[in-house]
């Protein structure tokens, strides 16, 4: 199971990325980037007011033509409405600009355009507006009360959507020896990729279409969505993405200022560009992450898990985002709070209850980072409760190897892997003997040091019964590539799949390389315009590799068999004894180099025979796996903290991953996503938090009081690799894009409450802050708060 | 996030700056706290003087009893130990933790000062080590001590017509001892707590200064750690106990440092 180095550029090879020279260079080109002739810059005039009614809109005299309000665009525009099928959902029409009611702060309420982006921003000043202020909802248990004010009226409450399950835990309710009970919030975080939403919209007279050069994970949904939205045929209307600066689910959905600029473009005829700025980023897309938890955890007195029953409260913001809606969130809580454990009884009610906050969306994880913490919490605190190391219990509690694959109580098929394995490796790589030897000891700086581990799961590449049965409007089927050998031997690679930094262009070219070997240097990838690349929902889900390498795979073998039988006919020999070596086409002691094959295909066709495949160089193959509920990627974190009592901060001393993703195409692009999924997941547990007044007034708008990590709160990641093949994916291939992110959390929490354990301290709320963790030491010492 | 329009100039020497400063405009040397405010559109006057390479802002004077700073310096000279050092190290120890390198390069200590963020460096520093303020404006020059130099968090007796042309730090004895703890959550963020002591007996000088507070920064009575933990709890009362236990342990370790940090 352990990784070994393969030779050559193809599946599994630690080979260096095509695309980053071009931004290492600072030759990428991203929306910020992109010079056309008359293009006008957008600025949006936000809400100030988290929840009124507006009662007046006036644009500044003499500047009516640059500034645009919904009555401007209500007769060509319909709003963002995501339907879903869940029973009980309840619909939200999010306008592009705001009509009637703003219902968060950052809410667009006018469009403004002028030459220059600064130029603009004095406009938004210029328009003048009333706003009549109503009660906000702030918080989701506020919002869940009878009495609350309501963020969509028409709705009656404030609960977009109540799901239950109860798989029957009234039996372990009743008899388990230990019970544990336990609260946990998540607070609400900015995904803050390097670069934020942005686009340029243009009419093309040539193509007689609409052009949207949008930063985008999903540029042909956006050519759906946009259709939908502006009426517009899907013919004339062409999403071409730029270099995209990171993703994380910010951009897998239709944003309003798409709509809207592409609407100022298609009606204007004109150019305009629209880039997000990082204030409007914190206060505009402070949308992910909150969660809610009620846990009850019912276990036997070695803490073996025998039941759980969970209260799971999402706060989804005020509007239904397009296409993955509002409650995608509560679903998969719901849904993967079990994590990787082997337990039968299951109570969740979860509540997606509305807020005057931005719109929820899915960040890198969905919602798991949340359920993981709340279960890795429990499993510790079952440990503690029947007082056994938490790396015991933990091991006991997962599902085995043995069991797999496994359907968990919740119905998810666990295809393969062995999760105890990775907390056994993860134990060791930490050193957990050696620790709790250390910590019968003083500090001699005063600290106290604690280790904490998580394990998860990572559902990735879930496919359309999956999505189908979260009632969402719009369903992934099949993936489709494109290769296509050309006269000159080289290769190109189309896909409808986006990369967004996670280096697809590098991976499918070694997947293609797989198949054919055609060196990496003369395989070309183009992804994501919908003008030349096959449909594909889109870079999310974890799904690129597994689903886009899928059908590169697919395609480049039908490829291959093509080429062998055009390189037997001209080496005179059975194609079953034509390989591929050394980037050249061999037979015996014959070979031909690629573009032999290439040039005789198109410059010489006379040189074949008649009865050759007409069907030519160029391959589109459609991809599904075997099984397309989901491969199942996993790992195990543990985090070695420092706890300084006097001031509640927590230094990470050590961190390691050990991780499963199945197939690995690039060792070192699967451990960079592990790497920057773990920042990210820090930043959870330490740092990012946008909190709100009680009016829903953002109180992080800047990055002096939104606290991302940088380089210096970072651990050196160690980490360790497991493959365990899928069974139902090409080549075993698991998707590894969201996972990083999930477990951070769960390790540094339980070890910053191992470390507090002395002190009878613990804590349940994230970002673990200095102050949080002071006053659960106050709580737990009450002397000392008094001091 | 772009700045409204302002006018630009460039003055020749500082009595030409200090006229463009009488009207509605503002000083700019480094940019490093002016720029975010001006693209947030929080300041917004109508016209920026450039004082960053006026020479008399950036000289040095050095006297028996003190050195005086010019205000455009910036942080980086004093962190590189490329100016006079009277404080035996503790100015170039506090340079070297404002920020980051990037921040250093170009932010001055009297644009820091003019900012008045109660939880920047020098503030706490020079109220720790009784530097004076240097003023110049329409009434002439004046050397303010910093707690009445600052009237709050953003908020100094500064009006329009006044530039900071320098800092004016006095020398400590041989034997004088500091020390500087603040307790910031990540590196190069602004302090959460900041404790700060000069002792210099040979003088007479015993400065405690508890920083980071939402207002000025507060110089303590108290003479030894009890004391001063003691009155940080009684002037910080209406403070969170959290946020109270980061003054104290700031200043706790301030002065349990002094020892260790004498020349």
């Amino acid at each position: 199971m352990a990784s070994t180095v393969v030779e050559g550029e193809g599946i599994g090879a630690r080979v260096r990325r095509k695309e980053d020279a071009r931004h290492l260079m600072g030759r990428g080109r991203f929306v910020g980037d992109i010079q056309i002739q008359g293009l006008q810059e957008v600025a949006f005039l936000r809400s100030p007011i988290a929840h009124g009614h507006i009662r007046s809109l006036a644009k500044p005299q003499g500047q009516e033509a640059a500034v645009f309000f919904w009555s401007d665009m209500a007769s060509a525009v319909t709003p963002i409405i995501t339907r879903s099928t869940m029973p009980g959902y309840k619909l939200s029409s999010y306008h592009p600009l705001a009509h009637e009611k703003v219902r968060y702060v950052g809410e667009a309420l006018a469009m403004c355009v002028a030459a220059s982006r600064a130029e603009a921003e004095d406009l938004t000043e210029a328009v003048t507006f009333d706003i009549e202020e109503l009660p906000a909802v702030t918080d989701s248990e506020a919002g869940k009360a009878a009495d609350s004010a309501l963020v969509h009226e028409e709705w009656g409450d404030n609960l977009c959507l109540v799901t239950n399950f109860d798989s029957g835990i009234d039996e372990v309710a009743k008899t388990a020896p230990v019970k544990v009970v336990r609260e946990y919030r998540t607070a609400r975080q900015c995904m803050h990729p390097m670069e934020g939403k942005g686009l340029v919209a243009y009419w093309d007279f040539q193509a007689d279409q609409l052009v949207v050069i949008t930063s985008t994970q999903v540029p042909h949904l956006i050519r759906t969505g946009l259709s939908e939205c502006l009426g517009l045929d899907q013919s004339r209307l062409r999403v071409s993405p730029p270099d995209v600066g990171g993703g994380f689910g910010y951009k897998c959905l239709l944003q309003p200022e798409e709509v809207a600029v592409a609407w100022l473009a298609m009606t204007r005829k004109g150019a305009y560009r629209w880039v997000e700025d990082r204030r409007e980023h914190l206060t505009a897309g402070a949308n992910a992450r909150q969660h809610h938890y009620k846990v009850t955890a019912y276990a036997d007195e070695r803490g073996r898990l025998l039941g759980l029953d969970a209260e799971i409260n999402v706060d989804i913001g005020a509007y239904s985002v397009w296409p993955f809606s509002a409650c995608l969130e509560a679903a998969q809580a719901g849904g993967n709070l079990p994590g990787p454990y082997d337990f039968r009884a299951y109570r969740a009610r979860t509540y997606s209850v509305a807020t005057n906050k931005p719109p929820f969306a899915p960040y890198r994880g969905v919602a798991r980072p949340g359920v993981c913490f709340a279960i890795e919490l429990t499993i510790d605190a079952i440990a503690r409760a029947v007082g056994r190391d938490p790396a015991d219990v933990r091991a006991e509690n997962l599902v085995q190897a043995a069991q797999m694959p496994y359907t968990n109580v919740t119905n998810k098929h666990y295809d393969s892997g062995d999760y105890p394995g990775s907390l056994a490796k993860a134990r060791e790589m930490i050193g957990l003997a050696a620790i709790r030897e250390r910590q019968k000891g003083r500090e001699p700086d005063g600290r106290r040091i604690g280790v904490g581990f998580s394990t998860y799961t990572e559902q990735s590449a879930h496919g359309t019964k999956v999505f189908a049965a979260w009632g969402l409007p719009l369903v992934p089927g099949f993936e489709q590539a494109t290769v296509k050998l050309l006269a000159d031997g080289t290769l190109e690679v189309r896909a409808g799949i986006h990369t967004i930094g996670q280096g697809l262009e590098t991976t499918l070219a070694q997947v293609a390389n797989q198949a054919l070997g055609i060196p990496l240097k003369d395989i070309a990838v183009k992804l994501g315009d919908t003008a030349s690349t096959p449909y594909s929902t889109g870079a999310y889900a974890s799904r690129g590799m597994v689903m886009a390498g899928g059908a590169v795979s697919k395609s480049a073998t039908e490829l291959a068999g093509r080429v062998k039988r055009l390189a037997a006919h001209l080496m005179q020999c059975k194609p079953e004894d034509v390989d591929f070596r050394q980037g050249r086409i061999h037979a015996g002691e014959a070979s031909l180099s690629f573009a032999d094959i290439g040039k005789a295909w198109y410059l010489r066709p006379e040189t074949l025979p008649e009865d050759i495949d007409t069907n030519g160089l160029e391959v589109t193959q459609g991809y599904k796996p075997d099984v397309d509920s989901g491969v199942f990627s996993y790992a195990t974190h543990a985090a070695l903290v420092a706890v300084d009592p006097d001031t509640g901060m927590v230094e990470i001393l050590d961190y390691v991953i050990v991780e499963d993703c199945g197939q690995m195409v690039n060792p070192m692009i699967v451990e960079g996503q592990a790497y920057g999924g773990a920042a990210q997941g820090i930043g959870t547990a330490l740092f990012e938090e946008s909190p709100y007044d009680s009016s829903g007034q953002p109180l992080a708008s800047t990055l002096i009081d939104y606290l991302l990590p940088g380089p210096t709160e970072l651990p050196g990641f160690r980490i360790g690799h497991m493959e365990t093949l899928s069974p139902y994916s090409a080549h075993g291939i698991k998707g590894v894009g969201e996972g990083g992110a999930i477990a951070p959390a769960g390790a540094i929490v339980n070890a910053i409450n191992d470390a507090l354990q002395e002190l009878g301290a613990e804590i349940g709320q994230i970002p673990a802050t200095p102050e949080r963790i002071l006053n659960a030491i106050f709580a737990a010492q009450p002397k000392q708060a008094a001091e | 996030m772009k700045p409204a329009a302002f006018d630009y100039n460039k003055p020749a020497d500082l009595a030409a700056a200090l006229h463009a400063l009488s009207g509605d405009a503002k000083p700019i040397a480094g940019g490093q706290s002016l720029t975010p405010m001006l693209n947030l559109r929080l300041a917004r006057p109508a016209a920026l003087v450039d004082i960053r390479r006026q020479a008399d802002l950036l000289k040095i004077s050095e006297a028996p009893d003190a050195i005086r700073y010019g205000a455009a310096l910036p942080h980086a000279a004093f962190e590189d130990g490329a100016v006079p050092d009277g404080t035996n190290g503790m100015m170039r120890h506090v340079a070297g933790g404002i920020a980051y390198r990037a921040v250093r390069n170009r932010g001055t200590i009297g644009g820091s000062i003019a900012h008045a963020d109660p939880a920047a460096d020098w503030i706490s520093a020079l109220l720790a080590l009784d530097a004076r303020v240097i003023v110049q404006g329409a009434k002439g020059e004046t050397a303010w001590p910093l707690d009445r130099f600052m009237l709050g968090g953003f908020t100094t007796v500064l009006e329009a017509g006044d530039l900071i042309t320098g800092v004016s730090v006095p020398r400590l004895s041989p034997s004088a001892r500091w020390a500087y703890y603040k307790i910031c959550r990540k590196t190069g963020e602004f302090a959460k707590a900041i404790g700060a002591v000069v002792s210099d007996p040979d003088r007479g000088v015993f400065r405690i200064v508890c920083g980071a507070i939402e207002v000025t920064p507060i110089l303590l009575e108290a003479r030894s750690v009890e004391a001063a933990l003691a009155e940080i709890d009684s002037r910080l009362a209406d403070h969170a106990p959290a946020a109270r236990q980061l003054y104290k342990t700031a200043m706790r370790r301030a002065l349990e440092g002094l020892g260790e940090t004498s020349a």
